[in-house]
């Protein structure tokens, strides 16, 4: 017990005797940290972005509509949606097809909102008030999600298997036509597997760089120091014994340097990020790390490093 | 005071001399420091030491002396076990160092004192802090610490100066240092590496004097030196390495042998010129 309180006696001792050594190492720790900091939360918000993307690619399926007997009328006609007790059946069977996420139904009345709505922003809204009477051209349909954009290929052969004559047959006699908008996923599942890569190498890089900055520092501080080791050894000292006490340095180090950096991750936070939330759907935070935990994580990434960088450098001054 | 440190030195040479039941009567004391046939190869190929035997009993104070290059340095690394040497086997109060476990040569350490030229103290510690340091290496309580280290501060005459850094003091102050702190858990024995090397002559006598009188509490002194006016006035035994090899071991000797022969002179003369490197020529 005497023990711990004079390692961390001894750790602060170096800490004031001489604090230029663990002024650099604080230094450094808190930029690492500050980068670190803002990186995160930005890496995940981009990820969180392109997951966003390739979740609204799907597949659309329109349906017939149904004569007066309730048999599906040929592609352009022009009659009644098919019967709930149908789509229903259809609905569970698309929902049954693997890799399935959801498959949202999509009514005649629906689809017919969805476009005059569309059509108002753009102040057209006319358009839809010159349907004659009731008619209502636009076909009832499924918005299938696959769970990854990955699947988009084998649910679509699922709903349209190969039939008898080799051709694809849809799975329901109500399917009109599947729209999976094949080059558009495509070229969105490329761009953002390429940003996913992007964000990963960066991070990866980013961490490395830091780690053996932080690692190089505290380095150079115990170099600067390898005589006063020499002497530990000289009178006897256990390697532990001579270890503890630049740990303990390296916990301080870690442990302000990580401080100082949660303080101005705080602040720009309060003065920059909070104010523009509202109006940049970018900064939007939802999905991204949360602050406390994101200060713990840096807290105990730099504690760590600094002492196990202190730990593993001396290693080389304590051979016997 | 005194009383006090005899009755330390006592106790110290009590534990040193509990013997092993297995011992035979005759190696029941064993040397502190005994040397079998050790040879050190340097991984170049240069020869530090080559088949060296000695023995120093309890007690002895012994001065080492040669030129630059003959091995002094070699031999002092040996018996700290910094180094390992190539063949032969070190021996320190009777145990092989050789079969220590890395483990273990703190505690080797622990009961070697140490004094080198550069003085090799800490920084950042008062005079104080930096005996007491020894002691807490060795996990002593902290009144044994408020006991010795003024002890042992006394000895060497720096009672008065226990708050100062070793940058504000002298040199021969902080070569006293060093050795109170070798000192400080009274180890049997105690290895001096040039100790006035960087010193001044007066300075220097003050230095063997404490070396002297620590000899005389019972601790074996082990003195690497070029001081030849200091070996020749203390008349202590000498042992005179020259190329890794013992030439010389002499009771009471002096720096060099008496009866140096015309060669030795002139080889030693040539040493003293600063011509060391055309001493391959023999």
């Amino acid at each position: 017990m005497g023990r711990i309180f004079f390692f961390i006696r001894e750790g602060l001792r170096a800490l004031r005797r001489s604090p230029a050594p663990s002024l650099a190492a604080i230094v450094t720790v808190a930029v690492t940290a500050l980068v670190l900091g803002v990186l995160i939360p930005v890496l995940q918000s981009a990820n969180g972005k392109t997951n966003e993307v390739r979740n609204q690619v799907g597949l659309r399926i329109f349906l017939s509509d149904v004569d007066a007997s309730g048999q599906p009328l040929p592609v352009g006609s022009v009659g009644q949606q098919a019967p709930p007790a149908q789509i229903q059946e259809l609905q569970a069977k698309l929902e049954a097809i693997p890799h399935v996420q959801s498959a949202q139904f999509v009514s005649k009345d629906q689809a017919k909102t969805i476009l005059s709505d569309r059509l108002r922003d753009e102040n057209r809204e006319d358009i839809v008030a010159q349907l004659p009477g009731a008619r209502n051209p636009l076909p009832a349909s499924f918005d299938v999600q696959p769970d990854d954009l990955a699947n988009l290929g084998s649910v679509r052969a699922a709903i349209t298997p190969p039939g008898a004559n080799g051709k694809p047959t849809p799975i329901s006699p109500l399917i009109n036509d599947v729209n999976d908008s094949r080059d558009d996923a495509e070229k969105i599942s490329g761009a953002t597997t390429a940003v996913r890569w992007v964000l990963g190498v960066v991070s990866g890089l980013m961490l490395i760089a830091s780690l053996l900055l932080v690692a190089n520092t505290i380095r150079l501080s115990i170099y600067a120091r390898r005589r006063e080791v020499e002497v530990m050894r000289l009178v006897g000292a256990t390697n532990w014994f001579i270890r503890w006490p630049f740990m303990v340095e390296g916990l301080v180090c870690g442990l302000v340097g990580a401080g100082v950096a949660i303080g101005f991750l705080l602040l720009g936070k309060t003065v920059i990020v909070d104010p523009l939330k509202n109006n940049f759907n970018l900064i939007d935070s939802t999905g991204t790390i949360g602050f406390s935990t994101l200060a713990l994580v840096l807290l105990g990434v730099a504690m760590a490093v600094s002492a196990m960088g202190s730990g593993l450098t001396l290693r080389r001054f304590l051979r016997i | 005071m005194a009383r006090r440190q005899t009755q330390d030195v006592l106790r110290t040479r009590q534990r040193t001399t509990r013997r092993p039941e297995h011992l035979t009567e005759e190696r029941a004391r064993p040397p502190i420091v005994e040397l079998r046939r050790v040879t050190k190869v340097y991984p170049g190929g240069h020869v530090g030491l080559e088949r060296v035997s000695l023995r120093v009993d309890r007690g002895e104070f012994v001065f080492l002396v040669g030129p630059t290059g003959c091995g002094k340095t070699t031999l002092i690394k040996t018996l700290l076990r910094e180094l390992q040497p190539t063949e032969g086997e070190v021996l320190i109060a009777g145990r092989d160092i050789g079969s220590l476990s890395d483990r273990k040569v703190p505690q080797l350490r622990r009961r070697i004192g140490t004094v080198f030229q550069d003085y090799k103290l800490l920084p950042n510690r008062s005079v104080y802090d930096n005996v007491a340091y020894a002691l807490q290496v060795i996990g002593a309580s902290r009144s044994e610490i408020r006991r010795k280290v003024p002890d042992a501060l006394r000895l060497v005459g720096l009672a008065d100066k226990v708050k100062n850094f070793p940058d504000q003091l002298s040199g021969g102050e902080q070569q006293r240092l060093s050795v109170a702190r070798a000192f400080v858990n009274h180890p049997p024995l105690l290895l001096a590496d040039e100790p006035t090397g960087n010193l001044d002559p007066n300075t220097s006598i003050g230095i063997m004097q404490v070396l002297y009188r620590i000899n005389r509490t019972g601790t074996t002194v082990f003195v690497v030196t070029h001081d030849r006016e200091m070996v020749d006035k203390m008349r202590r035994r000498v042992i005179q390495l020259d190329s890794g090899r013992i030439v010389r071991d002499q009771a009471a000797g002096t720096y060099t042998s008496d009866d140096e022969s015309t060669r030795e002179f002139a080889r030693r003369v040539r040493e003293e010129m600063g011509l060391e490197g055309e001493r391959s020529a023999y």
